[in-house]
């Protein structure tokens, strides 16, 4: 069901002039209310009558997670702090957490997208919904809580873990939504089969999963396995939480908040933006929000826009999934190569997931950098026949370089060729940087 | 007769071979046959010894990656033309292939003992029974 007919099926034209009038609206209002950005848009020579069109924010300066974590905490806050009713924060593993404060209106408008982002995974006020993200300061909990609650639909605020007595509510109480990480969703399906349930029997039928990257091979496992649509969705701390983007049922993007949310695709080397269909980096402007509005914040994350008309009606513009992130981006020869897209070739040729790690040695002048992939020979894929080891050199070779567009040499090694570190493996070792 | 193989993925380095071994002797496990198949940058080292389940285990320890695989073993006189007219040529005239095979001699017993691995077990055993 479409909430909010209004908005989510605006013309794209109407919805662009919104979009302009909102955008010089939230310049004018930051650069009378933000110390940053009067700051920022000082250094960059721009004024908030500079924006005449949409693409006039190009002239905007980016904003970044350094920035935030630079101006730690109240250096982007826009209101004094009698008119902020809340904050949240990011994890903080790499570096400062994100402070995110909330005046009442962005939590009003929060809940409103909430509702609208479950309405879209096709939740309605007739369900039982179990809300299995973690509460606290993580924006999870409370922004779906705060959605559901406004969509009218029953929650069981369970937050994460004790994972027994999820099975047991979800049984007795009739959960119908979930609503959690991808990997919680696989834990929970774990124990539901240790207690002897089989969740495919059960009445759930939507999980709205999020809040870390996962794959499409991980949401036909989730389906599968649990016997439910696994909808994606995509938010950040820094904008405003889970609300930003969520897939339809037709899941062929997640369609975003356009009238709150202005999105943007750059090329994260140069900066300058991409046209519609390129892939690049994901670059969001807040329209609507008063505590901590953010101008052209850098995302990291890699993805494409597609603004054609959705099956399911919505006019707003779909954003395909995470494909990686520019942390993770590797220019060789020229072309950006994802750690993602390796992992999905080994993945597609083999069913697992073997340890590997990408050796890149670069020139000056990149006609002769090279890229290694070593894929480390476990006994799922060790066979004891030279033509079936060969043959799967090959084939993740021939892959390789249709997904990658450049030629990748691919190299079996032993286990103990790649070093574990305590918990992530270091994927990358680059030659050129010895 | 049906053996177990135990298999061993090796890098194409000096000292990668001592190793594997290394991790034999010291769990006092003595080869009866070996290969090793070659390809480049890595190969494969095949052996037949008693204890398949325990070289692997040790072999793990040491870091390697390694199967177990069922194949076939066949004992013939050290002849002239023993190979030929005892496993090789009756294995062709029935259209069984071979995927890779070695031979090693036992001087005590005047044996010569064939190790394969055919595309068809269960045909190629049948074969050389019959013999």
């Amino acid at each position: 069901m479409i909430r909010d007919p209004e908005n989510e099926q605006m013309s794209r034209g109407n919805l662009e002039k919104l979009q302009l009038e909102r955008l010089k609206a939230q310049v004018a209002y930051v650069a009378e209310k933000s110390p940053y950005y009067q700051r920022a848009f000082k250094e960059k020579g721009v004024k908030p009558d500079d924006i005449q069109s949409l693409k006039d924010i190009a002239k905007l300066p980016f904003t970044s997670k350094l920035d935030f974590r630079d101006n730690y905490p109240f250096g982007l806050l826009a209101v004094p702090m009698d008119k902020v009713v809340r904050f949240h924060s990011s994890s903080g593993t790499t570096g400062k957490p994100v402070i995110a404060p909330y005046t009442q209106k962005d939590i009003d408008i929060w809940s409103e997208v909430m509702a609208r982002t479950l309405a879209t995974a096709g939740v309605t006020k007739d369900d039982v919904l179990q809300n299995s993200y973690g509460y606290g300061l993580f924006t999870g909990g409370l922004g779906f809580h705060y959605g559901a609650e406004c969509l009218g639909a029953a929650v069981i605020p369970t937050s994460g873990g004790n994972t027994k007595r999820q099975i047991l509510l979800m049984q007795d109480l009739g959960t119908t939504v979930i609503t959690c990480t991808p990997s919680y969703a696989l834990i929970l399906n774990e124990t539901a089969l240790e207690m002897g349930v089989d969740l495919r029997e059960s009445k759930l039928r939507v999980g709205v999963l999020g809040a870390e990257p996962w794959s499409d091979q991980m949401r036909d496992d989730i389906e599968g396995k649990m016997g439910i649509s696994a909808i994606n969705i995509y938010g950040l701390t820094e904008i405003i939480g889970p609300g930003v983007s969520t897939e339809c049922p037709y899941q062929c993007g997640m369609h975003i908040a356009e009238d709150h949310f202005l999105a943007e695709i750059i090329n994260p080397n140069t900066g300058e933006p991409l046209p519609y269909g390129e892939t690049g980096e994901l670059v969001l402007t807040t329209l609507t929000k008063q505590a901590q509005p953010v101008i052209r914040f850098r995302t990291k994350d890699i993805t494409s826009l597609n603004p054609e008309p959705c099956e399911c009606g919505r006019t707003h513009v779909r954003m395909s999934r995470i494909t990686g992130r520019t942390d993770d981006m590797l220019v060789v020869k020229g072309v950006n190569v994802f750690p993602s897209q390796i992992e999905s070739v080994l993945l597609d040729v083999e069913g697992v997931e073997p340890h590997y790690m990408i050796v890149v040695d670069r020139q000056e002048g990149f006609k002769s950098d090279t890229i290694e992939i070593w894929v480390e020979v476990s006994e799922d894929i060790f066979s004891d026949e030279m033509s079936k080891m060969e043959g799967l050199e090959a084939k993740l070779r021939a892959e390789m370089d249709s997904v990658l567009a450049i030629a990748a040499k691919i190299k079996l090694v032993e286990p103990r060729t790649i070093a574990r570190t305590e918990g992530k493996a270091k994927r990358v070792f680059d030659r050129s940087e010895l | 007769m049906r053996v177990e193989q135990i298999s061993v993925f090796v890098e194409n380095h000096p000292g990668r071979l001592v190793a594997i071994l290394e991790a034999l002797e010291e769990a006092q496990i003595n080869i009866r046959a070996l290969s090793i198949s070659e390809s480049g940058e890595f190969g494969i080292v095949r052996m037949i010894l008693p204890h398949a389940e325990k070289s692997q285990e040790s072999l793990r320890e040491a870091g390697f990656t390694t199967r177990i695989d069922t194949i076939l073993s066949y004992s013939m006189p050290d002849v002239s033309g023993g190979l030929l007219n005892n496993v090789v040529r009756p294995l062709s005239d029935s259209g069984v292939n071979l995927k890779y095979f070695y031979a090693y001699t036992d001087p005590a017993t005047d044996q010569a003992m064939v190790v394969l691995k055919p595309d068809d077990l269960d045909r190629a055993e049948e074969i050389l029974k019959s013999l």
